[in-house]
């Protein structure tokens, strides 16, 4: 008896120490990321407030504002979503459903190498490929060297998706007579919607953080422009430049602009989560 | 409502009392010498068998003894399994499904089937009934299609119980109704074949009678075929009963004297329990 609750002592210890153990990390990751957060609101704040949001940048004394980088960042996240998510649910799709074999496994192995592929390299391609041959930068360039970061990581998360749904729903499907590519289209994708939609918004919030590959394929503008022959602006571009110059009034506006990029990044986030809350 | 439900139902009892006067009808379903391969496990090994329209056979034997895949194999389901292979031929209505050029959607629009494990498909239970008439095309107005999805659920005796929640979710009803919704979405396309997979294998007794009841009303309109690991069931809901063993068919009798008298030693001595 004296031995059996020893062991029992001994058992109860280790949960406690374990418990303890996951709850400090636990606080820790959390934490450092509570600290983040809250440097930059801290930081932003003082320079937020409505003419900032909307006005587009003028020389250092003069405030000025980031209205243009806000619009850049959109107009680029917006052309890099149309090419990007399409194609990369496409190739997961493929993955998950329709290939076989070894092309299915080359197909799978470049996507994982494309994925560890540094930024800074998928925008001197892009520069290569787009910039080079159109002779100047443009909204154009930024958006595809974004589309090409999406496409590795929405397919991945898709295919994954799709393979969580149950064998048996395929089956059902196709044993009610369903061609195979209205099973997929009308069963299975719909099925894995909320999983495919929350690859989108890590691909999205991935790439709205990216400022390599924008450096030398959309450039960066001190104007207003939605044109997407032309240099434009973007949040995390500015942000560079502020912070690398050497006035105290624009490393203000760059913690500024970063708090704005990171509510915008929260927003995407929400908005997603709101329209694919789980319906069935 | 009823205009489009009345006419049909009279229709099918016409058919089915000239099927009773007619003793010689041929097969609904007829298997020859069927052989099945999972690579190379050969899992079924030359198998014939008839199965008469309007009638329910049931397949019992052991587990991985061949019966889920036999089934499988009359509305080529197993295609979708990599690696497969069959030979042997099955007519359903003289025609060789497996015949080069065979349209396996149309043949598993013929063919319905509803399997072990319910699996609805997440989205409402209206929906669900109404996916196999959509995708096939079958209504061509939404008041013929509300009809329909009605008459699948009436048919498989779930309409009372949902018809206040249609729109709401599938994955809300319980075990026992999700099985019968199932039923009701593989026969809201009127197939000829009705393949039943062990359904009321994870349901418990009450669900399993409502069942059971059912295939005993369904069998009117319906060739049915099912395979259960539940021997009372079998003798039960069947008129004619298989007994598979190690991917062979052992004995095919009309179930009740498969359950007095045997004429296989085999069969007997599964079903008193002996093994299995």
């Amino acid at each position: 008896m004296m031995a059996v609750a020893r062991v029992d002592q001994m058992r109860k210890s280790i949960s406690a120490v374990m418990t303890t153990g996951t709850a400090v990390c636990t606080f820790a990751a959390v934490g450092i990321l509570l600290v983040i957060l809250s440097h930059i609101a801290l930081k932003g704040v003082g320079s937020l407030n409505f003419r900032f949001l909307v006005d587009a940048p003028k020389p250092v004394g003069e405030g000025g504002g980031i209205g243009n980088a806000v619009l850049g960042s959109v107009v680029l996240l917006g052309l890099s979503s149309a090419i990007g998510l399409p194609l990369g649910i496409a190739v997961g799709i493929y993955l998950s459903e329709v290939g076989h074999g070894r092309l299915a496994g080359g197909v799978r192995f470049i996507v994982d190498t494309l994925t560890g592929i540094p930024s800074i390299v998928t925008g001197v391609f892009v520069y290569a490929i787009v910039v080079l041959p159109t002779k100047h930068f443009s909204a154009f360039a930024g958006g595809v060297a974004l589309a090409l970061i999406m496409v590795p990581i929405v397919s991945r998360t898709t295919e994954e998706m799709l393979k969580l749904v149950p064998h048996s729903l395929r089956e059902g499907a196709l044993a009610l007579g369903a061609p195979q590519w209205r099973v997929v289209l009308g069963v299975v994708v719909p099925a894995a919607a909320s999983g495919i939609a929350t690859g989108a918004i890590l691909a999205v919030a991935r790439v709205s953080g990216e400022t390599a590959p924008l450096l030398f394929t959309a450039f960066g503008s001190r104007f207003f422009s939605t044109d997407l022959n032309q240099p434009i602006a973007s949040l995390t571009v500015q942000i560079y430049n502020y912070a690398i110059s050497p006035y105290d009034e624009w490393h203000a506006q760059a913690w500024a602009a970063t708090l704005v990029l990171m509510t915008l990044i929260l927003g995407i986030n929400i908005v997603v989560r709101i329209l694919t809350r789980r319906r069935f | 409502m009823a205009q489009t439900a009345i006419p049909r139902i009279e229709v099918r009892e016409r058919r089915a009392n000239e099927g009773a006067d007619q003793k010689s009808a041929p097969p609904k379903v007829s298997v020859h010498d069927l052989n099945f391969f999972y690579g190379k496990n050969q899992a079924l090994h030359n198998i014939s068998l008839n199965i008469a329209e309007r009638m329910v056979m049931a397949f019992i034997g052991p587990s991985g003894c061949g019966k889920s895949t036999f089934l499988r194999t009359l509305n080529r389901m197993n295609d979708v399994i990599p690696a497969t292979r069959v030979d042997g031929k099955v007519l359903i209505d003289n025609n060789d499904i497996y015949a080069p050029g065979t349209d396996v959607v149309e043949l598993r629009r013929r063919v319905g089937m509803v399997f072990q494990k319910s699996n609805p498909f997440p989205k409402s239970i209206f929906d669900n009934v109404a996916y196999g008439l959509r995708i096939n095309r079958i209504t061509k107005s939404s008041s013929e299609l509300s009809d329909r999805v009605q008459q699948a659920l009436e048919d498989a005796a779930l309409w009372t119980e949902v018809k206040d929640r249609l729109k709401t979710s599938a994955l809300s009803l319980s075990g026992g109704q999700q099985q019968r919704l199932c039923i009701a979405r593989a026969l809201a396309i009127r197939p000829d074949v009705l393949l039943m997979d062990e359904p009321a294998s994870a349901l418990d007794p009450i669900a399993t009678s409502k069942i059971e009841e059912l295939i005993f009303d369904l069998k009117k309109q319906y060739t049915i075929v099912i395979v259960t690991h539940n021997m009372q069931q079998a003798a039960r809901v069947s008129d004619t009963t298989a007994f598979f063993l190690l991917g062979k068919l052992i004995e095919v009798n009309a179930t009740e004297k498969m359950f007095t008298a045997p004429d296989e030693k085999l069969t007997e001595d599964y079903i008193t329990g002996r093994f299995g």
